[in-house]
């Protein structure tokens, strides 16, 4: 799955040798469960869907060549697991979110002017090298605190297209939107994920 | 000649759905013109890669 993993397979831990030292396995369920429990809203089954993935890698470790290929497997279980609760799930929506969404309504008018073009501050600019800021995990932590600051159904249908890689029907069946709302929030939660990127990451060194 | 506004939103739906022909061309047609659009696109593929590569467990910490 992710390239990037492949050259350093013979210097990393087993996946045996991984799932037993505690402190892999804490950190690696500490990153599942937060992954699980933005994207369902709901800590307890957000902790079963965790623990039915573990317990499968568990069973099967002797089938990963090493760590980057047991933690890739385990992520790809609980995707699965999250997207079969998602397209389940009917209702989703509370009244709450929907009002909320109603007042982002305006919420780009800042990054253009009346005539609809980029205001001079706003312009995107070049990013340097995305792909080295992939295997930096201070990176990491400015990509956690910009999904944080998007609003919060921007931010779930953001994840569900995104990281659990629903079509967009299956977004509009599972959250209960119109196509074009989808759109609307797909546009706007990736508007400002990429401002509050080149703000706080892209846009800062050199 | 479309805003930017309307350049990002087709970009944007470009992820979700093959954009009509006309769609193409005058999104092509900005694009040519704006260079802050055609960084958008850009980045709009590296959220992608980036999103891929959370979604499987973040960086991997080997070494560290």
């Amino acid at each position: 799955m992710s390239d990037y993993l492949a050259p350093s397979a013979s210097l990393e831990p087993s996946a045996e040798d991984s799932l037993q030292n505690p402190q892999f396995l804490v950190d690696l369920r500490e990153q599942m469960l937060r992954f699980a429990s933005l994207q369902l809203q709901d800590v307890q089954l957000a902790e079963d869907a965790v623990q039915e993935a573990l317990v499968g890698a568990l069973k099967n470790s002797r089938s990963f060549k090493g760590r980057s290929a047991l933690k890739t497997w385990v992520f790809a279980i609980l995707k699965n697991k999250i997207a079969d609760i998602l397209r389940q799930r009917q209702r989703f929506v509370d009244a709450d979110q929907l009002v909320r969404g109603d007042r982002e309504e305006c919420d780009h008018d800042e990054l253009f002017d009346q005539t609809g073009h980029w205001r001079k501050d706003e312009r995107p600019k070049k990013w340097a090298d995305p792909e080295s800021a992939i295997h930096d995990k201070h990176f990491w932590r400015i990509f956690d605190a910009c999904l944080n600051h998007l609003p919060s159904r921007q931010a779930q249908i953001f994840m569900m297209r995104e990281f659990i890689e629903l079509e967009s029907h299956e977004i509009c069946a599972a959250a209960e939107v119109s196509v074009s709302n989808l759109n609307v929030t797909l546009h706007r939660a990736r508007l400002r994920l990429r401002e509050c990127l080149e703000d706080n990451w892209f846009g800062v060194e050199g | 000649m479309k805003s930017c506004r309307g350049a990002t939103r087709l970009m944007s739906e470009s992820q979700e759905r093959n954009l009509l022909f006309s769609e193409q061309a005058s999104l092509k047609l900005h694009l040519a013109m704006c260079a802050p659009c055609r960084n958008f696109g850009r980045q709009l593929h590296a959220l992608r890669r980036i999103s891929k590569s959370y979604a499987g467990g973040g960086p991997e910490k080997t070494g560290e």
